[in-house]
């Protein structure tokens, strides 16, 4: 085994790289995506605040990733976090990382594209109220703190990678981190002001659609990329990011049609999500049968949180925990079930005899979770006294659009007077402040 | 009989809509409406274009209700409506000489008192 890492290491596969060039594209496009998605699920005035958080993400999650984040994830073999010998791409070159045959270049910028859509997705706990500035500098921290460590454990050689436990494409730092961080985020920046007095509805649900659509495009990236190569892993965990999803939008239909008779278009949005998500952690370990039945399965415990969470004071606006966070930890669970050596090459799951496979994911859905809660809450609680988390309530009102961007997604243009430098008004005026 | 006219900031009609049901007066027609009051104006800026908002996004809401009613109906509006901050908004109360209910044909009170199904 180790004799064979040491052999292909010495080449690249012109053939596995060349995927990985696409594969990483694809993620990146997702948390555009992503923003379509969010944007759609929020109030007008809110529209371009919720996508410029994700764009926000790509802006700073690629500059900390570039700086430390890529090297304390990826660099060593250190039990929580890994090492700094690859600070600001120190030693990123084309010679292949170890293990692959793709040059690590494409595997840090790879991993990269995974960062961004983490922090990306952690701004759907917070979106109409947190100022932009705030989570700006959040996501630089929460990066590095939280998304990097994470990586670190079941990716980049850390403990539960040394245990065994079986993570595919993220199940633990993009899933459960992105979930629980979530959680801890809503509750420490707190409800929008609205939030349990009037009913705050998605404004387009065509962005919704299209951004799930776009989003599980780019996932046959995400998955189907994180075998690193074009070999059987990958092409098992593409093909089960078709069969996951279409199981769990036939489930979440049926679900919707008991509860309401009616098939909803925001739940299917949703429903893709949920899919995608469940089969992350499993993509090359579970064979096709397991993944249908998996995805079937990630609708139940995702749909009772969706119906049950807005009756809580939580304001996890736009349930970010119950698509990624729940579905993510039942995949991780799955795979300790239904894992197949036959499939994967790699290792059984209780059914399949080992017991003890089961155990090491039991660990993860345990210690990533926990993680990822209390180091987002304590950074935000850390974060607030040094600065305002969110926009005054007058703010809110107004809308983040035009209090935090000066700008409108829908701005008609009548009654907008020009302003040039000669008519003699200030100019210099910050954006959207009131002259 | 009078036709109360509330123009109010977009972001409180859901307030004001709540405080008339609260206040029990029914049939409100709103509108969306954009209007220049005695409000500071913003400044947004596209692309390097700068430009000045004259005129704000208002809703206005248009109630007709019998004379006794005129009362609660503005304190209704107030309530829900006021911030304290220039651009609140304003109310106008008009007479109205005739109201008609399509499906009946009731004149004035009758076709203003909501009916009970």
């Amino acid at each position: 085994m180790h004799l064979s890492i040491l052999a292909t290491a010495a080449r690249i596969d012109t053939g596995d790289t060349a995927w990985m060039l696409v594969a990483t594209a694809l993620v990146l496009m997702m948390t555009p995506a992503l923003g379509l998605f969010y944007a759609g699920l929020v109030r007008s005035k809110n529209t371009l605040n919720t996508f410029m958080m994700c764009l926000g993400a790509i802006a700073v999650a690629t500059v900390t990733w570039a700086a430390v984040g890529y090297s304390l994830a990826f660099d060593g073999n250190g039990s929580f976090v890994g090492g700094l010998s690859h600070a600001f791409l120190h030693g990123v070159g084309f010679a292949p990382r170890p293990g692959t045959a793709i040059p690590q270049l494409v595997f840090m910028a790879f991993q990269a594209t995974f960062c961004i859509i983490t922090v990306a997705l952690v701004s759907g706990a917070v979106v109409e109220r947190m100022r932009f500035g705030a989570f700006l500098v959040f996501a630089a921290l929460w990066s590095v703190l939280v998304y990097a460590v994470l990586a670190h454990w079941v990716f980049g050689g850390g403990w539960l990678h040394a245990r065994g436990t079986l993570d595919f494409a993220g199940g633990v730092p993009v899933e459960i981190g992105s979930g629980f961080s979530a959680l801890a985020a809503a509750i420490i920046v707190g409800a929008r002001k609205d939030y349990g007095r009037q009913a705050l509805l998605p404004h387009n649900g065509m962005f919704v659609l299209l951004g799930a659509g776009l989003l599980w495009f780019g996932w046959f990236g995400f998955n189907g990329g994180s075998g690193l190569s074009t070999g059987n892993p990958s092409v098992l965990a593409f093909t089960n990011t078709l069969l996951t999803p279409a199981c769990t939008l036939v489930a979440w239909f049926a679900l919707d049609l008991i509860r309401g008779r009616k098939a909803t278009a925001i739940g299917a949005a949703t429903a893709i999500v949920v899919g995608c998500v469940a089969i992350t952690p499993a993509g090359g370990f579970i064979s096709p049968g397991w993944a249908m039945a998996l995805g079937a399965l990630a609708a139940l415990p995702s749909y009772a949180i969706i119906v049950w969470r807005p009756r809580t004071p939580v304001d996890e606006t736009l349930d970010v925990l119950a698509a990624h966070g729940m579905a993510g930890l039942l995949g991780i669970i799955f795979v300790g079930f239904f894992a197949e050596l036959a499939w994967n090459g790699v290792s059984n799951g209780l059914l399949y005899g080992n017991a003890a496979q089961l155990g090491d994911q039991a660990l993860a859905a345990l210690a990533g979770p926990a993680y990822a809660f209390t180091a987002t809450a304590l950074l935000l609680r850390l974060m607030a006294l040094v600065m305002p988390l969110r926009a005054n309530e007058r703010e809110e009102a107004i809308g983040m659009d035009v209090a935090q961007h000066g700008e409108e997604a829908y701005a008609t243009g009548e009654g907008a007077i020009l302003i040039t430098p000669e008519s003699g008004l200030e100019v210099e005026l910050p954006v959207a402040s009131p002259i | 009989m009078k036709l109360v006219i509330g123009i109010v900031r977009p972001e409180k009609a859901n307030d004001v809509l709540e405080a008339l049901y609260h206040a029990d007066i029914r049939g409100v027609s709103m509108s969306r409406v954009q209007g220049h009051g005695g409000e500071l104006e913003r400044v947004e800026t596209y692309r390097g274009t700068t430009v000045q908002m004259g005129l704000a996004e208002k809703v206005r809401f248009e109630i007709a209700v019998s004379d006794e009613f005129v009362r609660p109906t503005i304190d209704a509006l107030r309530q829900g409506a006021r911030t304290g901050e220039v651009g609140d908004g304003k109310i106008f109360v008009v007479p109205l000489d005739q109201a008609v209910r399509i499906r009946t044909g009731d004149t004035n009170i009758g076709a203003v008192t909501p009916v009970d199904k």
